[in-house]
């Protein structure tokens, strides 16, 4: 098999007689196929989720790496991405749909006001200063709002990071 | 009307308000507690006619608060602003406009929630955009937050 053929299937293809056997390993089929296809949740908070419809759009288009299926609610999301400032009133809200998407999931801090709370940082009585006080996030991404590049570029780093998770005795959550 | 026909309107029907016109608008000024009758003559008298309130809000000066509201009249095409000084701001009361002006019923809320202003006569006053356990008045000078970083 090919060497660039071996990067799209992680699989090697030994011919018989009469057709081929396949072989792998569960784990990389696993993150194969779980990272080539989440479904984020559709959830945008401000300026940041334009940025994210933009990156969904026909010009950036973020269906090339697996990313087309955007679900309305969060039980068939594998994916959020918090794009926009989280205040105090809508943290609960956020935690509650977090803990209703199914495992695996993740989360993309997008922006400056979900790392640490941005220009909302100093004297502020209802900005939550980074979204990790309420959910854990996998990737985060810098800017005001982060250009739809550098969502597609982080998109594809957290693909990146599931591609190296072991399934069997060790989840996302023990392995932290 | 002009601002100079506004200022002798409003002063033959009420000769204790001042005036002042460093800004924008024409500011008509005046004590709370004398507030509804100036607003009811503002918005029923076909001289003044201000059938739109755009904008209601309030400024806290630490030592008083001032409510401030800007008028205007479609019909005659004029605005200018009511300020009307709260003195106690421990207990700040202040009559409501919300049966004059609909629009009033959701600013008064937001005032009072950020502010703590009491709107007498509202029709249904709690807070608007914070929790309903919130404690204080967040846009108040003296408001403290521990978890609040400042410069």
């Amino acid at each position: 098999m090919a060497e660039t053929e071996k990067m799209i299937f992680p699989a090697q293809l030994h011919q018989t007689a009469d057709g081929g056997i396949v072989v792998s390993k569960l784990d990389e089929m696993i993150n194969w196929a779980r990272s080539n296809s989440l479904w984020p949740l559709v959830f945008g908070t401000s300026c940041c989720a334009i940025e994210m419809m933009s990156a969904a759009d026909a010009k950036y288009d973020w269906s090339r790496f697996g990313f087309e299926v955007a679900r309305a609610t969060p039980r068939q999301a594998d994916l959020i991405i918090v794009a926009g400032t989280i205040v105090m009133k809508m943290a609960p809200v956020l935690k509650r749909l977090y803990d209703q998407m199914p495992d695996p999931k993740y989360v993309i801090a997008m922006g400056a006001c979900t790392i640490s709370g941005g220009p909302f940082f100093y004297n502020t009585y209802s900005v939550v200063k980074g979204v990790d006080h309420v959910i854990p996030v996998d990737v985060y991404i810098p800017g005001c709002p982060p250009r739809p590049e550098a969502l597609l570029h982080a998109m594809i780093t957290l693909q990146e990071k599931i591609k190296h998770e072991t399934y069997f005795g060790k989840t996302k959550e023990s392995g932290k | 009307m002009t601002n100079e026909e506004i200022k002798s309107a409003v002063t033959a029907l009420f000769p204790t308000v001042t005036f002042d016109e460093t800004g924008e608008f024409l500011n008509i000024l005046i004590d709370s507690k004398d507030l509804r009758p100036l607003i009811k003559a503002l918005r029923y008298n076909n001289e003044f006619d201000c059938d739109f309130l755009f904008c209601l809000t309030c400024i806290d000066w630490k030592t008083h608060l001032t409510m401030v509201y800007h008028l205007l009249s479609k019909k005659h095409k004029h605005a200018f602003v009511v300020k009307a000084k709260i003195a106690d701001i421990n207990n700040p009361e202040i009559e409501t406009v919300s049966d004059i002006w609909q629009t009033a019923n959701f600013h008064e809320r937001e005032v009072y929630d950020l502010f703590g202003v009491k709107f007498l006569n509202h029709p249904d006053l709690r807070r608007i955009m914070l929790d309903e356990d919130w404690e204080g008045h967040p846009l108040r000078k003296s408001y403290v937050d521990e978890n609040m970083i400042s410069i």
